[in-house]
């Protein structure tokens, strides 16, 4: 992997009381990064998100973006400096449809969310790149219904349109097919495989076969560390992987 | 007609027609004009009702579009009342002055309020609101050599635009409260189909979701808790200009609570459910107080009741969701 890094944890650790959720994460992701996060349930996948993007504070470590340091910065300004995410269980507008909520993000994104003069209609521009995101997704036909009767899979995809209407640099993909069945789950990737190639992605998944079709570097978390990071045919053979998802499947 | 070229052009379409104003919306602001000679013996009530409408106007703002649940928004509104009577008695009367002093001071009050607002929910919300309405009642009764204490304060008030003097009948009370209820619904109307009503409404669906795409939405939920405030000082104004007389019952608990039953009534979140719930919550007390004093709100309860069970969306929202099953 060349390319200098667009996204960096260093020694990032978090502690809930005596647990440690987080354990010295050093992650670097280089621009157009399909790098994927694996491990198995409750080996802080989604904490290391949360920490990321703000949402949780690192007791220890540095996360940086484009070579700057964000680790004290807040989670809504670090959206605005291109870092944004998905959320693994729905976080949406149920009461809005996709096309109010992308142009509600692309509107944050232009500054232009605090004009209260303005007819919404009066930011064409930003219209026509909200439905231009929805179309990407193959949402543009369900632009108008209400986010809450919208299928499961089209919410899916619209967790990832909001996203994108921040035009990040890095997106974090916290399982992106979260619930959606297994044959719609690869249309759901080949979204994210057709998304620009110089944005970096960061995603979590269980699915194996997707993990190793679409990532070219896979990193492998296990209680709170970092057990390996390599390449997907390395990974493919670690016995340790291995060790980590057979003794998951006995117990679980 | 301007042909549609790029492929969002039936979106923007259904965007643009969601803010369009209907024939309903014009029969109804028709009909606001029929008591001057239907009940020109009833223009007292009908002025008391438009001025209860732009208060709980200014409450659907923050209540119903942004989700800020308040129980003090009477602090705004007796501080705007006593914002134009202090003005009066200092020997200014001028009442469209008066409502622009009233929108200030009550707008600036706010602006400060706003920063502690913002940062608590649920309950604790309910009971700062209520906290900080029952400070500025208090505040007032003590301060009684500025606000005349229990006994209020008897304005003088110059005629509107120097021209009509408010007169014992109500022809231009009337006339200028409903004006300026129908001002404050353009404004508000152009407000919530704005991209800062989207993001309001962004805020109420989820909160959470709202820094994730790069929103720092305190800053809207400010904004719109002064503009709100603004609005409910010059409702408060209203009164003190109309009646010629301010007393500390602008600032009680019981206005604050009168003024969510009138929104919940009428439907929050939807413009003309608080004008909906004034009106039938003062024709109510007026028609109930009649026949029985003490008890009114005996019937007021009741009636809320049955509509929030019945009718979550209120009113209006029961009427829209029957018109939406008709048309199927």
């Amino acid at each position: 992997m060349s390319g200098t890094a667009i996204l960096r944890t260093e020694g990032v650790t978090k502690k809930f009381g005596s647990l440690e959720v987080a354990r010295n994460i050093s992650l670097s992701l280089p621009v157009g990064a399909r790098h994927a996060l694996i491990g198995p349930n409750g080996a802080g996948k989604t904490t290391l998100i949360n920490l990321i993007t703000g949402r949780l504070k690192p007791d220890a470590g540095r996360i940086t973006l484009d070579g700057e340091d964000i680790t004290t910065v807040a989670a809504a300004e670090r959206v605005r400096r291109g870092l944004t995410r998905t959320f693994q269980i729905n976080t949406l507008f149920p009461g809005l449809t996709p096309i109010e909520s992308v142009l509600l993000a692309v509107c944050e994104r232009k500054n232009e969310a605090g004009q209260f003069w303005r007819r919404l209609t009066g930011h064409a521009e930003a219209v026509d790149e909200a439905f231009a995101i929805l179309k990407q997704l193959r949402l543009d036909d369900a632009a108008t219904r209400e986010t809450r009767h919208l299928a499961y899979g089209q919410q899916r995809l619209l967790e990832i349109a909001l996203a994108l209407a921040t035009r990040p640099k890095v997106l974090l993909l916290d399982e992106p097919a979260a619930g959606v069945p297994k044959d719609e789950s690869a249309a759901l990737f080949s979204v994210i495989a057709a998304l620009p190639a110089d944005m970096a992605v960061l995603f979590i998944e269980h699915d194996m076969n997707l993990v190793f079709k679409f990532a070219s570097r896979i990193t492998v978390l296990v209680a709170g560390a970092v057990l390996v990071e390599a390449d997907p045919e390395i990974i493919r053979a670690d016995p340790r992987v291995r060790e980590v998802y057979l003794g998951q499947a006995h117990h679980g | 007609m301007r042909v549609e070229t790029t492929a969002s052009g039936p979106t923007q379409t259904w965007l643009r027609r969601r803010s369009r104003i209907t024939a309903v919306e014009i029969a109804f602001w028709l009909a606001t004009l029929l008591p001057f000679v239907l009940f020109p013996s009833y223009l007292s009530l009908a002025s008391q009702i438009a001025i209860g409408a732009l208060f709980a106007l200014s409450v659907d703002l923050v209540l119903g579009y942004a989700g800020i649940i308040t129980l003090g928004h009477a602090m705004f509104f007796g501080i705007g009342a006593y914002a134009a009577a202090i003005l009066a008695k200092h020997g200014w009367g001028e009442p469209l002055t008066g409502l622009l002093v009233a929108a200030l001071v009550a707008g600036a009050v706010g602006f400060v309020t706003s920063f502690i607002i913002v940062r608590v929910q649920h309950l604790a919300l309910i009971m700062i609101t209520l906290g900080l309405g029952l400070l500025t009642y208090e505040l007032a009764n003590s301060f009684s050599s500025v606000t005349g204490g229990t006994d209020g304060l008897g304005v003088e008030i110059w005629p509107v635009l120097g021209a009509f003097d408010f007169d014992l009948w109500g022809y231009t009370a009337y006339g200028y409260a409903l004006a300026a209820l129908f001002i404050g619904v353009l404004l508000a109307r152009r407000l919530v189909n704005s991209s800062f009503g989207l993001a309001l409404t962004g805020i109420r669906e989820n909160s959470a979701r709202m820094p994730a795409i790069g929103s720092t939405y305190r800053v809207h939920l400010q904004k719109i808790y002064v503009i709100s405030a603004c609005m409910a000082g010059v409702a408060g104004a209203l009164l003190t200009e109309t009646t010629g007389t301010v007393s500390l019952d602008t600032l009680s608990f019981q206005r604050s609570a009168d003024v969510v039953v009138m929104l919940i009534l009428g439907g929050s979140g939807r413009l003309y459910g608080g004008i909906i719930g004034a009106i039938i919550f003062l024709i109510a007390r007026d028609r109930l107080s009649d026949m029985n004093p003490q008890y009114w709100y005996f019937w007021i309860g009741l009636l809320l009741m049955a509509v929030v069970l019945v009718m979550p969306g209120g009113i209006l929202g029961g009427l829209s969701r029957l018109v939406r099953r008709e048309a199927r």
